[in-house]
């Protein structure tokens, strides 16, 4: 069966990416479709074609488009053995370097750079490690920045972080208030937000990790090359790539550029 | 094939189907091809999507219903990207999840199978789908697994259907 991309998705995404600079054409179509057609009920658009001239026509609308089609939502410690894997197998090499850059890219609301902060700072490497944690959502950066969550989050969050490993307790690492818990200072001093897209930009720093969990999910396999191929240039020669749970190298015009290390938990060593 | 599930755990569904099947029986990764003769299981805490280029894909968008996998999702997609070729076959469940999505497959002219509510453990799932949804086939459980083997049989030509 041969892909037909629909006409008028076709000519909003090109519309945006004209007109706004975000490019969501080498999105995978099937995700794409229903976060479409979800921003479609909530901003009372009929057709695809109403959507696009509303979105030319108001910047407030693509803003409203854009949170429906960036917006995701991740845990701390989601999928714990990845994270235990790095404790466990990653961090005795990462030891080594006097000083350690790492990228989370696609980062979100900021879950994900916590956890690997939090990891290092129980393993004694947050004080020489800067990590650079990357979206192309300005709401999501803000909102990873203030590093504020909802508190009822954190029953469940504990129990990942326990099984990630974790050496103490979660709360050494947030401070409760009314329904919120914030995380500490310590950790957000060693992140570094900010705006970068693997559609449109390349590699801007030599990194000894770089973290990019469910991110290329949401990417077509051209699109996928592309972002791959800017992580490999990122991560230098000896360092680790970790993937989502279910991404693989496998269908990458890349993968001969890395080993895998541990397989279980998609972390790649580059070559 | 999507069932509801903890999301936090891995789920062992896969080692529980190889017992019971000969069919090579796997949670797919994200972007694998689609290859015939393989029963694919929706891996815990992510959506399964179904794309046009005969593979799969992942999501880790909101949950639907409380659901993540969700039935409506891989159905919609499936709806999609096969149109008549695809059918759903909807088991017993305690949430609408699927309905929606069966209600996809039946106006994209596949084909839509419910496990009688009647005798599901839970008859929520089933009974929300045929509220929704003129379905081609309710039957019983045991039943189901001969009526597909049955249409996926091709038809010797003489034969009445």
């Amino acid at each position: 069966m041969t892909t037909s991309p629909d006409p008028e998705l076709t000519a909003l995404l090109d519309a945006v990416y004209h007109r706004y600079h975000y490019d969501f054409r080498g999105y995978a179509e099937a995700s794409l479709r229903r976060r479409i057609g979800a921003a479609l009920t909530h901003l009372r658009c009929p057709t695809v074609n109403d959507l696009r001239e509303r979105v030319l026509a108001e910047p407030r609308g693509f803003s409203e488009l854009l949170r429906f089609l960036t917006v995701q939502v991740s845990d701390l410690f989601r999928d714990p053995s990845y994270y235990r894997s790095l404790r466990e197998r990653i961090v005795p090499y990462l030891r080594t370097y006097p000083s350690l850059k790492v990228w989370v890219a696609g980062c979100a609301t900021g879950e994900e750079a916590y956890s690997l902060a939090i990891v290092f700072a129980e393993e004694g490497l947050l004080d020489r490690t800067l990590i650079y944690a990357t979206d192309i959502h300005p709401e999501s950066l803000r909102a990873a920045e203030a590093g504020v969550y909802d508190l009822e989050r954190f029953a469940r969050f504990s129990d990942s972080y326990r099984q990630a490993g974790g050496r103490g307790s979660l709360s050494d690492f947030y401070t409760a208030q009314y329904a919120s818990a914030i995380l500490d200072r310590r950790l957000k001093q060693a992140i570094l937000f900010s705006d970068h897209s693997l559609a449109t930009d390349v590699a801007f720093a030599e990194v000894e990790l770089v973290s990019c969990r469910n991110v290329l999910i949401y990417f077509d396999r051209p699109l996928q090359d592309r972002a791959i191929g800017v992580l490999r240039d990122s991560v230098r020669r000896k360092g680790f790539l970790g993937l989502g749970a279910k991404e693989t190298l496998r269908f990458s015009a890349h993968a001969e550029a890395f080993t895998e290390l541990v397989p279980e938990d998609r972390i790649y060593q580059r070559r | 094939m999507v069932l509801h599930l903890p999301p936090t755990q891995p789920s062992h569904l896969v080692e529980v189907l190889r017992t019971r099947t000969s069919l090579p029986t796997r949670e797919p990764d994200d972007k694998e091809p689609i290859v015939p003769g393989t029963l694919y299981v929706a891996p815990p805490n992510y959506h399964l999507l179904v794309e046009r280029g005969r593979s799969f894909a992942l999501s880790v968008d909101r949950p639907e219903l409380f659901s993540r996998p969700s039935i409506d999702v891989l159905f919609e997609s499936a709806a999609d990207a096969f149109g008549p070729h695809v059918a759903g076959v909807l088991l017993s469940g305690a949430n609408e999840d699927g309905a929606r999505g069966l209600g996809h497959i039946a106006a994209a002219g596949g084909l839509t199978i419910v496990e009688s509510p009647t005798t599901a453990a839970v008859p929520t799932m089933p009974a929300a789908a045929l509220r929704r949804v003129a379905v081609d086939h309710a039957v019983p459980a045991a039943v189901i697994g001969t009526l597909l083997a049955r249409l996926a049989a091709p038809t010797r030509s003489g034969e009445a259907t």
